[in-house]
């Protein structure tokens, strides 16, 4: 082997299996490195100020030099492929950046409004101006809880059945089931809130209460629980269908007592998923459920209050303790739709 | 169960018929010029037709096209990096790694829009205003970055940023699944022919997967235009001029912003004309929506088959 490279006249072969050797590595690290240092000098000797001033520097630099150093080095496959990692790393660290941003700015003032009567008190006493340890959230939390509740119970029923449909059924309208399944995705939240407002409240069937925020948010829930639902069912193997229907089931019965308890994880999973989709909407409850300062139990009489209600409505009166009340909702929001979510998670990760 | 079945389409269904029945007054009144007229006068709350002096108007071009604006530049913004994100994710990160990332974007796709109202406006608006400043001051000369007022607040580039970011995981998503569904024998005759990773994608991923990318981007913007409360805090609506390409100036509009921003005193005519906004805006989702599922479920469909190149 060594001869035969040695023949060829001094140029080596490509080993891939071989590690970077230095200067390989120092080509990498250039294009990344020195855009903070130029950066720097550029903070330090004009008067572009500032951790902003910084990020903005660093980032032209960064983009040009990416822009730049491909053609730098000389080998063309190398070229590219280091063209499209800068592009691909700066980007998902781009997007990864923002994610964090918005999780900090949400904890740190959260934690900073936090005290414990916020959980025990409701609205009913808050003024403009009341401290945060007077008065709280406890009515919207509970609000939210109940309207959500109902919303599942609506709209998990009519998910499923309609997966049934598309994996058990399997009639004629599969496709198109599936179509405007898809198509109901799609419906803004806004839409699902007038359509209640429309045909329930303007037409005085019932007022405002925490039931049509149900109904509404059950429109939005449905199409999250069918389609997971779908996946789900569409996992059961046929054999176990064959052999209780050669068994003699029926098909409801197959369904009940073989289709559907062995694919029980993935439905409550679904189910989880369009929790988590509709806990945080707030545009079709502000149609519907409205809002309200005191505790409210009942579903079926008077508003009712709900934590995307609470943060839009006291980040709209404005003053600092509304605001810092909304910062502590949103983080309150904000942890419940990650529980729900990493719940979702750990139950799918149990595939039969 | 067929009733299971069909009950999503009953749904759409009676979404349509409720909105154009309770929107019909305003349709009659001022027939397609509701959507192509740039006013929206509430007066004593009742139209022209109805003997008032001070009659109501509505016409929702600028909102309509404002919400179109911002949903396109969000979707230019946030295109580039999901793509980017998707091909690390499926081509360049190792399982564990990627298995992370992957659960990241869903959360973050998760997170509630009312939370990104509350950051847009509390955060993000003064870093987002001093970048307006500098795009306005730098790039001035392209019409786009051109400002009348030199404000900043309230732009619909802001709106735009605080869309990307909520959409960024959607599109993420969509293109994470149709790249990994590129056609294995491809990716390996690729590399048997010694193809380097990125000669690989660019010849043999990026036109297996384009169709389905640009699927998942309308998708993406179907989602940006009905978003509603992230967009309400964070972008001022004008309603009787359009703002056409000056993004960073303080002058936009949004339907679904519209309805919450008007609804509240709104007497039974102008509910009516809310109502025919809804219409307006399920009709234009439900078609962005739909392109984009039959390109999606096109594209997903072709890698069980061979595809030709």
């Amino acid at each position: 082997m060594k001869l035969a490279t040695k023949a060829v006249g001094g140029i080596q072969p490509g080993k891939p299996w071989s590690k970077n050797s230095p200067q390989n590595i120092l080509f990498k690290l250039i294009p990344s490195v020195s855009p903070i240092f130029l950066a720097a000098a550029l903070v330090a000797i004009t008067d572009l100020k500032g951790k902003m001033g910084f990020l903005l520097a660093w980032a032209i630099f960064t983009t040009v030099f990416i822009l730049i150093w491909p053609f730098v080095i000389k080998s063309k496959n190398a070229r590219g492929e280091l063209f499209l990692q800068a592009i691909i790393s700066i980007s998902s660290l781009t997007f990864f950046a923002v994610i964090a941003w918005v999780f900090s700015s949400v904890l740190t003032p959260g934690i900073k409004a936090f005290t414990p009567s916020l959980f025990i008190g409701d609205g009913a006493n808050v003024e403009v101006d009341t401290p945060l340890n007077q008065g709280g959230l406890l009515h919207a939390l509970l609000g939210s809880i109940i309207v959500v509740g109902i919303a599942t119970v609506i709209s998990v029923p009519f998910g499923i059945l309609s997966a049934l449909y598309i994996t058990e059924v399997r009639g004629k309208l599969v496709p198109y089931v599936r179509f405007f399944i898809q198509a109901m995705s799609g419906v803004p939240s806004i839409v699902a809130g007038l359509f209640i407002y429309a045909a329930l409240i303007v037409t005085q069937v019932i007022p405002y209460t925490g039931f049509a925020g149900s109904l509404a948010l059950a429109i939005l829930m449905l199409p999250t629980v069918a389609r997971t639902a779908e996946e789900v069912l569409r996992l059961v193997p046929d054999d176990l269908r064959n052999a209780a229907l050669a068994l003699g089931g029926t098909q409801v019965r197959t369904i009940f007592q073989v289709v559907l308890p062995s694919a029980r994880s993935g439905l409550v999973t679904a189910v989880i998923l369009g929790v988590a989709r509709v806990a945080g909407e707030t545009a079709p409850l502000l149609l519907t459920a409205f809002g309200g300062n005191t505790v409210n139990l009942n579903p079926f009489e008077g508003s009712m209050a709900t934590l995307p209600w609470f943060i839009f409505n006291q980040m709209a009166l404005g003053t600092e303790n509304d605001v810092a009340r909304a910062w502590f909702a949103a983080l309150t929001l904000l942890i419940l739709v990650s529980i729900t979510f990493s719940l979702a998670r750990v139950l799918n990760r149990k595939k039969f | 169960m067929t009733f299971g079945g069909v009950f999503s389409f009953i749904v759409l269904a009676a979404i349509f018929a409720y909105l154009f029945l309770s929107s019909t007054p305003v349709f009659r009144e001022f027939g397609l010029g509701f959507i192509t007229n740039s006013q929206w006068v509430s007066g004593d709350g009742f139209p022209a037709s109805a003997g008032s002096t001070d009659p109501a108007v509505f016409g929702l071009f600028p909102m309509l096209y404002g919400s179109t604006l911002i949903a396109i530049v969000a979707m230019l913004i946030s295109l580039p990096i999901s793509v980017a994100l998707a091909l690390g994710i499926v081509f360049y990160l190792p399982k564990k790694l990627s298995t992370t990332v992957t659960l990241i974007t869903d959360l973050a796709a998760s997170i509630p829009s009312v939370i990104f109202g509350i950051w847009g406006l509390f955060v993000l608006v003064p870093h987002a205003k001093y970048w307006a400043t500098l795009l306005d001051k730098y790039l001035g000369f392209i019409p786009l970055f051109n400002s009348e007022f030199k404000v900043f607040d309230q732009s619909p580039f802001i709106a735009a940023i605080v869309l990307s970011v909520m959409i960024t995981p959607i599109i993420t998503s969509v293109a994470r699944e149709i790249f990994s569904q590129t056609p294995l024998d491809l990716i390996q005759g690729a590399y048997a022919l010694g193809a380097t990773k990125s000669a690989m994608i660019r010849n043999i991923v990026m036109p297996f997967g384009r169709s389905g990318v640009i699927g998942g981007a309308m998708l993406g913007l179907g989602r940006a235009l009905g978003e509603t409360v992230a967009v309400f805090f964070v972008l001022n609506l004008t309603y009787d001029k359009t703002n056409w390409l000056r993004i960073l100036d303080s002058e936009g509009g949004s339907v679904a912003s519209l309805i919450v921003a008007k609804y509240g005193e709104a007497l039974d005519f102008e509910i009516a004309g809310l109502f025919g906004a809804g219409l307006v805006l399920f009709v234009l989702t439900l078609f962005a929506n739909l392109v984009a599922a039959a390109i999606v479920n096109q594209t997903l469909q072709k890698g069980g088959r061979k595809v030709k190149k």
